[in-house]
């Protein structure tokens, strides 16, 4: 270890599962919104969770394959706070979030096939194999984007609930935006704006939230606190790291610590901050607690924790807990559990298959052809001189959007 | 870090050489700190900080919280205090967040003041593409800060110039953004002298002398400049110039080359228009009219955001481009 400092104390904070948990804040509960969920709902959410850590697994491969460039940060341990969050939204609810990306894109549901072509740096993936890992798009689905400068997605996604209310209760009616038909009335949305931990450290998340309680607008702050910035542990990079609400306390946004590491206990808590919002129009803030099992990107020697640390997160695994609550305490109305073994091992089966297929589908996908795509995407068709030659070439219409 | 069998036997690469300028000046200065993101502890993203915690201690290699503009401006305000602070950007994609530190304060405490207080401070950032990372990660935006009045700029791109550069720069009394180009951050190595030297900031280096064309690059695509130069037919006789500092530009290197030539090709990584190609294109012309044998020729980046990985190659100016505007720029 190196010394010391005087000015700066320096130490590898060791996390457990009991600093690191919102458990134990948890109010006691007089009823749960997730007990009027039809059990099917809650094995969707197991697929989207398997889906998610599937990908991961398959995408770490093909990065060692070098099929994947650049760089490529996997969502492995996290997948309950994506499934968790976005189930307790409704479809057309807009989200942003930052570059590790992948879960929320799937989550939300996203084609695995265009997700993993994105990877791939193929023209059928969702950003043309333009942005790669970091730069999920999904307008259909209204994810607004992965964002590769750490915190700088916060007021997108507070100018996200800004257009929201405006459609609301200025303009009375919506923008046109998928989904959306001619007559329509407007809704009450909520916007998410996802961040990590050390994005608390950028000044635009607090310019953000300065903004979003000044005009009262219906975001919330999803931190996925994992415990770590790259490998600087939230304690190093971050004051007040034991109770970030009270940095929501000083823009007079409700702030929230909640548990993220079983989905339907992060359910109960979520959905209800979502539905008050929504209802109030007004922003929150969410220190939601989490961990990544794998390394901050691909090529990270994570000298900043213990092995043990890592072990005992994985030992309270969000997967294998809704698993066994599925198969075990949640009974269905014939007084059995609501997911059998054989079942179980069939979603499994259909989830390794979905990803298979994805990973198929981007690797016989072509690359982008030079003289369409390296021009093109930056203003509507067409600029001049955006090209050597002269020549502006249309882009072929992205078959997703 | 005291260098390694490896090193001694083989070179240091560009790493290394700024890894034992920051090691050495450290050493002979307590005035010099580095902070940013990461680079006590981990020994920054690209490893360039390795070992310079466990030697210096943390409060001269500082560990910071994910915070651009504050990193920036705590680093200007150790500067306006007398110390010699070495901020680490991780990419050059993130001087978005500080710009507003570097442009709009760093670069104009002198001015402000009026020589009273000065901002002697080395901004140490990785540039350029070609190595599979996305936008933001993969930029060349040299032009914009030799573009603001009172920033000088050097991007050195080799082991030698590197460590030479980097000496000078801390030791300027002046605000110094020091762009290192990431694809070259391990790809090349060579011996350099092991006890400390400097290499004047505002000076060009001819790599190669000629007498029919100059070439004028900087960066990564110096390599690349070398490589097309390989490929031209014998009789032909290249000038190849590294510009190694962005701003001041040497212009009496440049112009002398154009004198005797009559012809030059600029090439660089970033989009064309108003790149630094312009600039020099523009010195030339003024300075040399009388004497051009063809019009100067840009090889640059197109005028779009950086592309993904599989479009990369053709992003970047390749030696195959450059051996193609050499060959007219010659026949015209
Ligand atoms: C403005 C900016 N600075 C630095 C980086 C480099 N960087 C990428 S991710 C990261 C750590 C972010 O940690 P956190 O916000 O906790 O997200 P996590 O990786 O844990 O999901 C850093 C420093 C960046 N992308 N953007
Ligand atoms: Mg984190």
């Amino acid at each position: 270890m190196p010394p010391r400092g005087v000015i700066l104390g320096l130490f590898m904070a060791q996390m457990t599962t009991d600093t690191h948990s919102g458990a134990g804040l948890r109010k006691a509960r007089t009823h749960r919104v997730s007990d009027a969920l039809p059990g099917e709902t809650l094995i969707g959410w197991l697929k989207d969770m398997l889906l998610i850590r599937e990908f991961e697994n398959r995408c770490a491969q093909a990065y060692q394959q070098a099929k994947i460039g650049g760089f490529c940060h996997l969502y492995t341990g996290q997948e309950a706070v994506a499934v968790g969050t976005i189930q307790s939204l409704e479809r057309d609810d807009p989200i942003v979030t930052a570059y590790r990306d992948h879960g929320h894109a799937l989550a939300r549901g996203m084609d695995p096939g265009a997700c993993m072509a994105e990877m791939f740096g193929k023209i059928t993936g969702c950003a043309k194999g333009k942005g790669g890992s970091m730069h999920m798009f999904d307008k259909p689905n209204w994810l607004f984007g992965g964002h590769g400068i750490v915190g700088a997605q916060t007021p997108l996604g507070t100018g996200l609930a800004f257009a929201a209310r405006y459609e609301w209760e200025v303009m009375g009616k919506p923008c046109p935006n998928p989904g959306v038909k001619p007559g329509d009335k407007p809704k009450k949305k909520v916007s998410l704006a996802y961040l990590g931990d050390g994005a608390l450290n950028q000044g635009a998340l607090h310019e953000a939230m300065n903004l979003a309680g000044l005009y009262s607008l219906p975001v919330i702050y999803v931190v996925e606190n994992n415990g770590y910035s790259m490998g600087t542990a939230i304690e190093r990079g971050t004051t007040m790291a034991h109770d970030l609400r009270k940095k929501a306390d000083a823009y007079g946004i409700r702030g929230e610590i909640i548990d993220g590491f079983d989905v339907i206990d992060l359910y109960d808590d979520f959905k209800p901050v979502v539905d008050w919002c929504r209802e109030n129009q007004r922003p929150a803030f969410v220190d939601l607690k989490t961990y990544r099992y794998l390394g901050h990107s691909m090529s990270d020697p994570q000298k900043y924790r213990t092995k043990e640390e890592v072990d005992q997160f994985k030992g309270k695994d969000s997967i294998d807990r809704l698993a066994s609550q599925l198969m075990g305490e949640r009974k269905g109305k014939d007084g059995k559990p609501i997911l059998s073994e054989t079942r179980f091992t069939e979603i499994q089966a259909e989830v390794k298959e979905a990803v298979r297929k994805a990973m198929d589908f981007a690797e016989e996908s072509p690359t982008p052809e030079v003289e369409a795509e390296l021009y093109s995407d930056v203003f509507i068709n067409p600029q001049p001189n955006l090209s050597p030659t002269r020549d502006y070439i249309h882009g072929v219409k992205n078959p997703l959007l | 870090m005291p260098r390694t069998d490896m090193m001694k036997e083989k070179g240091l690469t560009l790493v290394d050489a700024i890894n034992e300028a920051l090691y050495q000046e450290m050493e002979r200065d307590e005035r010099v700190v580095c902070l940013g993101e990461d680079v006590g502890l981990n020994g920054g993203v690209f490893r360039v900080t390795d070992g310079l915690q466990k030697r210096f201690g943390a409060d001269r290699v500082v560990d910071t919280p994910l915070a651009e503009s504050g990193i920036m401006g705590t680093a200007i305000g150790l500067a306006m205090g007398g110390m010699r602070p070495i901020p680490e950007i991780q990419f050059e994609g993130f001087l978005g967040p500080a710009y507003d530190q570097l442009t709009n304060h760093a670069a104009r405490y002198r001015t402000r003041s009026r020589g009273a207080i000065t901002v002697p401070m080395t901004v140490r950032v990785p540039v350029g593409g070609g190595i599979h990372a996305p936008e933001l990660h993969s930029d060349s935006p040299e032009s914009i800060y030799a573009h603001t009045p009172g920033l000088k700029v050097v991007m050195p791109c080799t082991p030698y110039d590197a460590k030479g550069l980097l000496l000078s720069a801390i030791r300027d009394p002046d605000p110094i953004v020091f762009f290192e180009p990431k694809r070259v951050y391990r790809s090349y190595r060579e011996q350099i002298p092991e006890e400390e030297y400097t290499i004047p900031i505002g000076q060009a280096k001819v790599v190669s002398e000629g007498t029919d064309i100059t070439v004028v690059s900087w960066g990564a695509s110096v390599f690349e400049c070398l490589a097309a130069l390989d490929k031209l037919p014998e009789d032909v006789s290249a000038e190849l110039i590294d510009l190694r500092t962005i701003y001041p530009i040497d212009q009496d290197t440049i112009i002398q080359s154009v004198l005797k030539t009559g012809r030059c090709v600029i090439v660089h990584e970033a989009p064309k228009t108003c790149g630094m190609g312009a600039e020099l294109s523009a010195i030339i012309q003024e300075h040399c009219f009388l004497h051009l044998k063809a019009p100067v020729q840009r090889v640059a980046g197109f005028d779009t955001v950086m592309p993904y990985y599989k479009l990369e190659l053709e992003y970047l100016p390749n030696a195959e481009r450059i051996g193609e505007a050499i060959v007219q720029t010659l026949s015209y």
